[in-house]
C-alpha cells in the first residue's frame, strides 16, 4: 500500500509507545517489532491518530520546526511508509 | 570487543508442559517436569531485573504458558514495568473468561500456532483432537478484545501443500501478522527431521507463494518468513546474533542465549535469582562464548558478512558439523554445504511419514 499526502495513517491495534530510560529515547513496540524513535519520529507519531492526513501532519510539523512543507512531507511519507511496511501502522 | 548493547527481549519459558505433542517442538528432548519449574516470586523478580536493564518486550512462552495459573499476574507485573507483553501459545486451553483476564492484565499481543489449514491433518500433527477448531475460535476472541494477533504457521513437508490455505486462514482471522516458519531442526525437530524436511521443489514453491501473497496483501497482513535454511545460500542471523538482542530463561531458571544453547557442550548457564541478570548478560561466560566475531574460524573469520549473519546458528553448527564454532553448514561457504544439501534432499524423499511425538 503506497502512502501519499492524502493517506490517513493510524497505528495498528496493540502498538504501544513509551519512553525507554535505558536508551534515552521513545520506542514503538509491536509484535516482534521495536523501533527506536528520534525526535522527528516522535513528533510524527504523536500526530498519527487515524484522523489527520499526511498533508495536515506535515503542515503542523513544518510550522513547528519552521521548515519547508514539501521537504517535511517527503520525510513524513517515508517514515509512515516504513511503519506500514513493518506492520505497525495502516493508512 | 565493542560495547555490548542492552537486550531488547526476554523469552520467558515458564514451563515445558504442553497439551500438544508437535514433532517439531523446539524444546529440548529432555523436557523439564513441573517440579523443576520456578515460582511466581522468581518470575516477578526476573521481570524487575529485565525492565531495569532495558528489556522492552517479554515473550511468555513454553511449553504452553497458559498452564501456569500465575500467567495473568506475571503479565500485569510486566506491563506495569513498561514491558510489551507477548503470549506465545497453542491456544487450546484458553477460553473467553481467561483471555479477558489476560487482556485486562495488559497483554498486548497473542501469537497462536497453527499446524495446518484443515482440522484433521492439523490435529494429527499436534496429536490433539479438536485443537484446530479451538485455535480458530480463540484467534477470533483475541482480535475481538483488541489485541494484536499473530498466526504462526509452522510448515514442513507434510503440510506445505496447505500453505496458500494457511495464508487465507490468517487473512480470514484478520491477523495483524503472519509468521510462516519452516521447521527449525533443533530439539524434537531434529529428531523428526526425515519426516519433516521439505523437498527442493516444495521449498521453491513456498518461496514463490509467500512472495506473491506478500505483494497481493500489502499492508493488510505483515508476513514474516522463516526459511528452511538447509536449502538457503546464506545462514540465518540466528537470534539476531548470539547475545545481541535476546535472552532466554528456561523453566528451571537457567539463563540461555537461545533456547537450544544447552545442546552445546562446555557452556555453563547461570541461574537468574542466583546471579544478577545484567551480570549474566554482560559478563556471563555463555553469553560471551559466541558474541561478536572474535570466536570465529575460517571461512567465517575473513567473510565480509561475518557481522551480518554471525556465521549462522551455533547449535546447528554443533548438530551438523560437530563443532559449535564452525561455520553453520547450511552456508554455501561451509565445506559441508553440499553434503548437508544432499542429506536434506535424500531425507525429503526417503518416505518417512511417522512422527516421534514430543513427550516428557
Amino acid at each position: 500500500m503506497a502512502v501519499d499526502a492524502a493517506s490517513v495513517p493510524a497505528l495498528r491495534r496493540g502498538i504501544r509507545r513509551r519512553f525507554d530510560e535505558t536508551r534515552q529515547a521513545h520506542v514503538l513496540l509491536g509484535p516482534e517489532r521495536v523501533i527506536v524513535l528520534d525526535e522527528i519520529a516522535v513528533a510524527i507519531v504523536e500526530l498519527v491518530d487515524g484522523r489527520r492526513a499526511i498533508a495536515e501532519i506535515s503542515g503542523v510539523l513544518a510550522a513547528k520546526f519552521q521548515s519547508d512543507q514539501a521537504m517535511v512531507e517527503a520525510d513524513v511519507v517515508g517514515f509512515v511508509q516504513a511503519l506500514v511496511d513493518k506492520g505497525l501502522a495502516v493508512s | 570487543m565493542s560495547a555490548i548493547a542492552a537486550p531488547f527481549a526476554l523469552m520467558a519459558e515458564l514451563t515445558h508442559r504442553c497439551p500438544l505433542q508437535c514433532p517439531y517442538c523446539s524444546n529440548p528432548l529432555e523436557l523439564l517436569k513441573a517440579g523443576a519449574e520456578r515460582d511466581t516470586a522468581f518470575w516477578m523478580a526476573v521481570i524487575d531485573e529485565a525492565a531495569a536493564m532495558g528489556v522492552l518486550q517479554i515473550h511468555f512462552s513454553g511449553g504452553e504458558p497458559t498452564l501456569r495459573g500465575d500467567l495473568a499476574a506475571l503479565i500485569a507485573h510486566a506491563t506495569a514495568k513498561g514491558l510489551y507483553a507477548n503470549l506465545i501459545t497453542s491456544a487450546v486451553l484458553l477460553d473467553e473468561a481467561r483471555l479477558r483476564m489476560l487482556e485486562a492484565a495488559g497483554l498486548a499481543h497473542v501469537q497462536i500456532s497453527f499446524q495446518g489449514a484443515a482440522a484433521a491433518k492439523a490435529d494429527r500433527i499436534g496429536n490433539f483432537r479438536g485443537g484446530h477448531e479451538k485455535k480458530i475460535s480463540v484467534a477470533r476472541l483475541v482480535t475481538a478484545l483488541g489485541m494484536s494477533l499473530t498466526v504462526n504457521a509452522v510448515v514442513h513437508r507434510q503440510n506445505l501443500a496447505e500453505l496458500p490455505a494457511m495464508i487465507d486462514l490468517a487473512v480470514a482471522l484478520e491477523a495483524d501478522r503472519l509468521e510462516v516458519a519452516h521447521v527449525q531442526y533443533h530439539g524434537w525437530g531434529l529428531r523428526n527431521r526425515a519426516a519433516l524436511m521439505p523437498t527442493r521443489e516444495q521449498f521453491a514453491a513456498a518461496d514463490a507463494i509467500v512472495a506473491e501473497r506478500r505483494a497481493a496483501l500489502g499492508a493488510r497482513l505483515a508476513i514474516d518468513y522463516v526459511v528452511p535454511d538447509y536449502y538457503a545460500q546464506a545462514p540465518k542471523t540466528c537470534m539476531g546474533g548470539w547475545g545481541q538482542k535476546t535472552l532466554n530463561i528456561a523453566p528451571d531458571g537457567r539463563v540461555l542465549p537461545c533456547h537450544a544453547a544447552e545442546t552445546i557442550p562446555g557452556l555453563v548457564f547461570e541461574r537468574a535469582g542466583e546471579t544478577a541478570l545484567a551480570e549474566i548478560w554482560y559478563r556471563g561466560a555463555a553469553f560471551n562464548a559466541f558474541r561478536g566475531t572474535a570466536w570465529m574460524q575460517e571461512p567465517c573469520s575473513s567473510c565480509a558478512l561475518k557481522a551480518v549473519d554471525f556465521g549462522g546458528c551455533r547449535c546447528q553448527a554443533l548438530a551438523l558439523a560437530g563443532d559449535a564454532s564452525a561455520t553453520d553448514p547450511v552456508c554455501h561457504l561451509s565445506p559441508l554445504h553440499e553434503e548437508i544439501l544432499e542429506m536434506a534432499e535424500g531425507e525429503s524423499r526417503a518416505g518417512v511419514e511417522e512422527f516421534v511425538y514430543r513427550r516428557v
